[in-house]
């Protein structure tokens, strides 16, 4: 098998659970966000107009608490999964190694080594399966869900929440509720958006979390550590696969361009709230 | 003696009864002779403008036969007619003659301010010669009529920026008093003269007016006069009743003219507002709330001022009655927070997350908050446009081609 072979050759990154869970994830969160913001930014005009545009304050917390509660099965069962995988099926791969979003102190030099190609100091760092910026947008999603979850529950069942927890608590969740909301919604819309689709090697966007499939030519320039592992152990045929439907390719695009655009939108309304402030 | 007497008085009593009966009958019988006999003259056919001050002589019969004013006849108004035939009347008609105490109230009014006092009797009770009482529904003061007849100038813009009067009349149709006027047609609806008053209507800056800021309350509250002692208990009554002239009356809130139904939206959000004119600090922690953020979206769905406070007698948290009061809050929380426990009503509405000894929690919470996002965005900051510009200069070929990145698509 030739090098230019395997460039054009597809393989499977994501696995359709994988794929549907980040699915769910983008369309909760967007949901949650265009809800949510109107709130945290309700003396601007736009918060007021897209609030009685969706059919009043009732319903901005319907759809706000549907999302939340789909998020948050989401979030249950991606935990039960990893919970599956290390107690049931023993794959304690999953929490540390080169396919667990464990950092590792790679992540580091990986870091320091990226800075230094940044400025020419160094050559690009060999990433493995997961690079640093990765574990760091699944981590602050992962705690970003546990804040903003915990608080918002507690906000939605105040009264419950207030037979344990002190009234002063009660004012600290809308804070971390609304603050945190702002650290996901703009490292979403600005960092994540860049580190994994508009920067310019994947610009304008990376198809791969919604055909799961990535090329050859990928894998080998962004993950060359796991390209060389999965060489040698002959795991390159087991995760190979066909051409993304054409399908498939189409609908990612619409849904990243959807995703994107409402992003931009959300990201200049409450930036500029944000300043006015 | 004491006898005859007795039987001469009913005599008496009689024969003056009688007299005055016949008198009383031939004054009427008199004015109506008269009315009749002037009638007779001014009637369709006298002239519609005279020689001298090119007023019209004719007199609508059938507008002054139901009047209030028919049975004393034309001489008691025309003073200096005297016979048939009359000379030319010099004597301009006076109203106040028989209606002193509305003169003089009418003369002390803004109404009387002005060298051609107008409004004058006739601009508000119509043709001269068919007045009628005000509880009559065809007359221009009936309750139901007042508004239209106030309206004809206070309607007007162009005539209020001329001469400088409150155009009020579209606020006024426009209010709750309005509403119950015009359309349920209540005759206890407030009016312009239910609280203006009908001939000694002042300028609200006079403070001896009905209108004016310190008489607001007792002026409402000759109808609303369960909400006027209850106001008059809260801070804002006591205190107006001090002489702090900066007291919200009725009409902060209410406003003056176009009051609106409480119940509406528009009007329960914007009277957070007028709240937080005066409580600019309390209306600032307020927005930093759910309940103060669902207000400012334009929804009254959630706590507002008065939710709490009570809208009319607002007393201090150290008052025992207050709403606020630490014992009460279970209460008033609980209207809307069904099983409020003591550590759920123990949250601050107010929280001011700037307040470090008041609100430790909150203060250090949004501490680490800021801070959290201040680093996160600086180090991602910096680190995206770094990547950024390295990542286009290695595809322009620009610097040394160190390190791989995929090639443009």
């Amino acid at each position: 098998m030739t090098s230019n072979d395997v460039d054009q050759r597809y393989y499977f990154r994501f696995s359709l659970g994988k794929r549907y869970l980040h699915g769910l994830l983008m369309v909760t969160f967007l949901g949650l966000a265009a809800t949510g913001l109107p709130l945290r930014f309700s003396e601007t005009a736009w918060a007021a107009a897209f609030a009685r545009t969706i059919g009043g304050f009732r319903a901005v917390l319907f759809f706000h608490k549907t999302c939340a509660v789909l998020l948050t099965a989401g979030f249950l069962a991606h935990v039960g999964e990893l919970f599956y995988r290390v107690f049931a099926k023993g794959e304690f791969s999953t929490l540390y190694g080169p396919n667990s979003m464990t950092p590792r102190p790679k992540d580091l030099t990986d870091l320091i080594q990226h800075v230094r190609w940044f400025f020419w100091l160094g050559p690009r760092p060999k990433f493995d399966r997961f690079a640093y910026w990765e574990k760091f947008d699944y981590w602050a999603v992962f705690w970003g869900m546990l804040i903003i979850g915990i608080s918002g529950y507690v906000m939605w069942f105040a009264p419950f929440f207030g037979r344990y927890l002190p009234g002063s608590l009660l004012n600290v969740v809308l804070v971390c509720h609304g603050e945190e909301a702002l650290l996901a919604v703009w490292f979403i819309f600005m960092i994540h958006f860049f580190n994994s689709h508009l920067r310019p090697a994947h610009f304008p966007m990376d198809p791969v979390i919604f055909t799961g499939r990535l090329t050859g030519e990928e894998l080998k320039t962004d993950h060359p550590v796991e390209y060389e592992r999965l060489s040698q152990d002959d795991g390159l045929a087991a995760i190979q696969a066909d051409h993304p439907p054409r399908w498939l390719t189409n609908f990612a695009r619409l849904v990243a361009v959807g995703a994107i655009g409402t992003g931009f939108v959300l990201l200049t309304l409450t930036l500029a709230a944000f300043l006015n402030e | 003696m004491r006898r005859s007497y007795r039987i001469i008085r009913p005599q008496l009593m009689w024969g003056v009864l009688s007299v005055a009966l016949v008198l009383c009958f031939a004054g009427i019988a008199r004015a109506k002779m008269d009315t009749q006999l002037c009638l007779a003259c001014h009637n369709a056919s006298a002239p519609k403008t005279d020689h001298v001050k090119g007023v019209s002589l004719y007199v609508n019969a059938k507008l002054f036969k139901p009047s209030i004013h028919a049975a004393i006849g034309c001489p008691s108004c025309h003073t200096d007619i005297d016979g048939f035939p009359h000379k030319l009347p010099t004597r301009k008609v006076s109203c106040s003659g028989c209606h002193p105490t509305q003169d003089a109230a009418y003369r002390r009014s803004v109404h009387a301010e002005g060298a051609k006092k107008i409004p004058g009797c006739l601009d508000c009770h119509g043709n001269p010669h068919g007045i009628l009482p005000k509880r009559d529904p065809e007359s221009k003061v009936y309750p139901l009529n007042l508004p239209r007849t106030c309206g004809s100038c206070h309607g007007n813009p162009e005539l209020a920026k001329r001469y400088g009067f409150p155009d009020v009349y579209a606020l006024y149709m426009d209010s709750i008093h309005g509403f119950a006027l015009t359309q349920d047609g209540l005759l206890v609806a407030a009016q312009c003269s239910s609280c203006h008053g009908a001939h000694e209507i002042l300028s609200r800056k006079d403070p001896s007016s009905r209108t004016a800021r310190g008489n607001v309350p007792t002026t409402c509250g000759s109808c609303h006069a369960g909400v006027k002692a209850s106001y008059f208990e809260g801070v804002h009554g006591k205190n107006l009743l001090a002489g702090n002239q900066k007291m919200p009356v009725c009409t902060n809130c209410h406003t003056a003219h176009r009051i609106s139904d409480v119940q509406t939206v528009a009007w329960q959000v914007t009277t957070v507002g007028t709240c937080g004119g005066c409580h600019k600090e309390r209306l600032r922690t307020y927005r930093d709330t759910f309940h103060g953020q669902v207000t400012a979206l334009g929804f009254s769905e959630t706590a507002r001022c008065w939710s709490c406070h009570s809208a009319h007698n607002i007393l201090p948290a150290s008052d025992p009655r207050s709403t606020v009061a630490p014992a009460n809050l279970q209460t008033t929380c609980g209207k809307c927070h069904a099983g409020a426990t003591l550590n759920f009503v123990s949250y601050q509405p107010h929280a001011d997350p700037h307040n470090k000894l008041l609100n430790p929690a909150l203060y250090y919470a949004t501490l680490f908050m800021n801070l959290l996002l201040a680093g996160v965005f600086t180090f991602f900051g910096i680190h995206t446009v770094l990547w950024l510009f390295r990542s286009l200069f290695h595809r322009t070929g620009a610097g040394p081609r160190s390190g791989t990145e995929l090639p443009w698509r």
